[in-house]
């Protein structure tokens, strides 16, 4: 028999085996990664969790525990990561017939045409060769469909027996597994449904394949149907083999430090807003909308709090920097309020369609055509000189100064940082 | 989140694209991108990294101090691979030697001693190399 098979190839605690590749003298002991800015911690070895450190635990909480287990902690070092995880994709394709890159450290792989006799060995072999061919270790689940594929992985991690890969087919190892899967780690239920169903009294994967499908229907719609039937081993969610451009472009950053000013706020904008529009122009695409929103440090209980945002709906979509550096950074300007400090902002492009496709306005007083010129000379220019060598003037000239205190070399990316090695 | 990477022999334009005012110029057809010596030394690029060398405990096989050697992970160790070795909590290049179910990192240099690897050691082969990098000083 020979029904399809999903796979998904999961990396372990991925930041922190980023790391671990090119320290191995950290293997076996605690580490963990800090968010942009050094805020809180986002990766953490196995080690590192045992000892009761939490996932978005802030970093100044840590101190004391960093001490006394000797915990090693790293920045967030993204162009590592980014390379790293490349690798681990170019590695995947090379071994099955299609992937999705789902994140950073996940993507799923099409099994189709593959025997099921000899998925399990093969789930095994992907595992192998990513490890030896990255250093990175992952966990590799196979069942009949993405929900219960993203499950088996999961066992992987749980049980180090499987070796790196589980395949989960049989109906009744299935059900055993689903018995004991806590339901608020389903893939798609999320923090509000499994609160919901919780009251429900509904605590497992399985109390939730054994609800009625109209009562699924009524209280969480067509996503919770879909997400019902995949894990009744039948397949809802397809594979997406092309990676499609991405509907919604996000830039968001901390501050080094609290911003109360204006004209500070409207700068920092600023040069998110040109990096967002870069990516737009990488992917050929331009936007309708622009949305800009500040955060206040809600670490900062004796602060008043605020989270402040606003959509602007551009007359014509663009992809030109000026045009959006222009609307964003005013928009942020008037959203500063007196007496609130900011810690956070963020841009977001949307309703993103290709440029190919753009609709002129009869009246638009943009010359698109010129500042397209004016966008490709930038691009390229950025790209030779190194990035952000031109900026908008309202970026300012310093960039984001980002507390990035343990940081780690940019081992695979710049000559200056590769590996030492005793000869 | 999205994540970049720089970019390495993508995106190159050949050079004859600015002649076109006059005669078209009868190369441009031909253009084929330069060599590139990351496609004579990469076999495979998501396995493919770095190191520079310090020390001249492999002097004898052509490496030296300040040398860069390409490394792949991909590649199995054998008798006589030259490797890039993790011992102990330190990275070290040697070749290895398998004599008689021992395993032995061998230097290339007479004023270094063998070491053999026990169950002692905490060791693993991190990659093999399969070029060097050397930069001929004084030319």
């Amino acid at each position: 028999m020979g029904c399809i098979m999903y796979g998904l190839a999961d990396c372990n605690n991925f930041f922190v085996s980023c790391e671990r590749v090119f320290r191995p003298d950290l293997n076996g002991r605690p580490v963990i990664i800090l968010s942009n800015n050094d805020g809180c911690v986002i990766s953490r070895s196995n080690e590192a969790k045992r000892i009761g450190i939490k996932m978005g635990q802030p970093f100044y909480q840590l101190k004391q525990m960093i001490q006394r287990y000797d915990v090693t902690v790293f920045s967030s070092n993204y162009v590592l990561y980014g390379d790293m995880s490349k690798r681990v994709q170019m590695t995947l394709q090379s071994l099955v017939p299609a992937t999705e890159v789902y994140s950073i450290d996940e993507s799923f792989l099409d099994l189709r045409g593959i025997e099921d006799v000899k998925l399990d060995d093969f789930g095994h072999h992907i595992s192998y060769v990513v490890q030896r061919n990255t250093g990175i270790p992952i966990s590799v689940g196979i069942a009949p469909t993405k929900t219960l594929a993203k499950i088996a992985s999961k066992l992987c991690k749980q049980y180090p027996k499987l070796r790196g890969s589980c395949f989960m087919h049989r109906p009744e190892d299935i059900e055993k597994v689903l018995k004991k899967f806590p339901i608020e780690d389903v893939w798609g239920i999320g923090r509000r449904f499994s609160a919901m169903l919780k009251s429900r009294s509904i605590n497992t994967a399985y109390d939730f394949t054994q609800m009625p499908m109209n009562l699924v229907q009524s209280l969480m719609h067509v996503g919770g149907v879909k997400t019902w039937r995949e894990l009744r081993g039948e397949p809802c969610v397809e594979f997406e083999e092309q990676s499609k451009d991405k509907q919604q472009i996000t830039v968001s950053r901390s501050f080094s430090k609290e911003l109360a000013d204006a004209d500070d706020v409207r700068q920092q904008v600023a040069l998110f807003t040109s990096m967002a529009a870069e990516k737009l122009r990488k992917q050929g695409s331009v936007c309708h909308e622009v949305m800009v929103f500040l955060l206040t440090n809600r670490h900062r209980e004796d602060k008043p709090q605020q989270f402040a945002n606003r959509l602007i709906r551009l007359p014509v979509a663009t992809d030109s920097t000026l045009e959006l550096v222009n609307v964003a950074s005013n928009t942020a300007a008037e959203l500063v309020q007196e007496p609130y400090e900011y810690k956070k902002a963020g841009v977001i492009l949307s309703d993103i369609t290709p440029k190919s496709a753009m609709q002129t306005v009869l009246f638009d007083e943009v010359d698109h055509e010129k500042q397209d010129r004016l966008m490709s000379a930038l691009d390229a220019i950025n790209k030779k000189q190194g990035a952000r060598s031109v900026v908008v003037a309202s970026a300012g000239f310093e960039g984001v100064r980002m507390n990035r205190e343990h940081l780690s070399p940019n081992y695979t990316t710049e000559w200056g940082e590769i590996l030492e090695v005793k000869g | 989140m999205d994540i970049y990477s720089p970019k390495t022999h993508k995106d190159k334009v050949p050079l004859v694209e600015g002649i076109r005012a006059g005669f078209p110029s009868p190369a441009e057809d031909f253009a084929d991108p330069t060599l590139d010596l990351n496609r004579y030394v990469i076999k495979n690029p998501a396995s493919t990294f770095y190191a520079r060398i310090t020390g001249d405990s492999m002097e004898g096989a052509g490496i030296s101090d300040g040398d860069i050697v390409v490394i792949d992970k991909s590649l199995e160790p054998k008798d006589g691979s030259i490797a890039v070795c993790f011992i102990d909590g330190e990275f070290t290049l040697k070749r290895i030697k398998l004599e008689k179910g021992k395993l032995l990192l061998m230097p290339a240099n007479p004023k270094f001693h063998p070491i053999e690897i026990t169950e002692e050691n905490h060791f693993v082969v991190w990659g093999i190399v399969t070029y060097i990098i050397k930069e001929l000083k004084g030319s």
